[in-house]
């Protein structure tokens, strides 16, 4: 499962997510502990000027993580970045891409540098993301 | 507009302690399907599992934030990172956590006029006083409201 994404330049395969839902977007509050209302209580959102509830953006970043973790392994993660670009919002689906930038040797061990990111189905960038894996 | 003098202030340290119902929990909110996550004994934690110390931090640790005179209506959240120094801990593990402002500065936005960054930086150490993980979260205060 982990040997095979080392070489630099190599894409790793796509993944999507969703249609992402409310309640996927509870179900991870819960989990979290972040239980800003503007990501699940409509009329809240309203209020503060949104159409309705939007994505919480570790949510996305979670699944990118996951996306990383189940090609390289949960336990080779040594760096996880994100950078938020467009919000995600309820029936967004996601796309998933990555590539290997870096294969070296740190702290004793074989690593790997991948660049990330997250597409919603209009094209538009959620995240990009940076991460380094052991291999 | 964020309060400059806030640099360098630190909040209380609070123990986290990491759960293996909450990593499972964490991994299946995340669409994992991992068999590391949800079939160990022991599971390593997810990459961003460490967002989860919103669950233990005291009171005065969120008066930090408090302190920063952010505006919430002009609030995004930039950027994230987490670092590990080794493998990522696992559950059984107790971890000792304190956050401090990093840095606070200026850019000039293409649309909402001068966006404050504010990096808070929250050290993980475990039971040997080893420094294990580090967040880094970069918080935006906009020039206006995101939606006007």
């Amino acid at each position: 499962m982990t040997a095979t994404y080392a070489t630099e330049g190599q894409q790793l395969p796509a993944r999507t997510f969703g249609p992402l839902s409310r309640t996927d977007f509870v179900r991870y509050q819960g989990a979290s502990g972040d239980f800003n209302p503007i990501h699940h209580d409509e009329l809240y959102a309203k209020s503060a000027g949104f159409d309705t509830v939007f994505s919480v953006g570790m949510l996305q970043a979670g699944l990118l993580a996951t996306y990383c973790t189940d090609l390289l392994g949960a336990s080779n993660v040594r760096r996880f970045r994100v950078q938020f670009r467009e919000q995600v919002w309820p029936d967004d689906t996601l796309t998933v891409t990555g590539r290997v930038v870096r294969s070296y040797e740190a702290d004793e061990e074989p690593r790997v540098d991948v660049e990330l990111e997250v597409t919603r189905q209009t094209g538009g960038v959620a995240i990009r993301g940076e991460a380094t894996f052991a291999t | 507009m964020a309060n400059k003098d806030a640099v360098g202030l630190e909040g209380p340290a609070f123990d986290l302690m990491i759960e293996r119902g909450k990593v499972r929990e964490f991994a299946r909110a995340t669409q994992s399907r991992n068999p590391e996550y949800l079939d160990e004994a022991e599971p390593p934690i997810p990459p961003t599992f460490l967002v989860t110390v919103a669950f233990w931090q005291p009171p005065e640790a969120a008066q930090l934030f408090d302190k920063l005179d952010i505006d919430n209506r002009r609030l995004l959240h930039g950027e994230q990172e987490f670092l590990f120094t080794g493998r990522p801990p696992r559950a059984g593990t107790r971890l000792t956590a304190r956050t401090r402002v990093e840095e606070i500065y200026e850019k000039e936005g293409k649309k909402g006029g001068t966006m404050t960054f504010v990096v808070n930086v929250t050290d993980f150490h475990d039971a040997d006083g080893q420094l294990v993980a580090q967040s880094r979260s970069t918080a935006i205060e906009t020039g206006k409201p995101p939606t006007q």
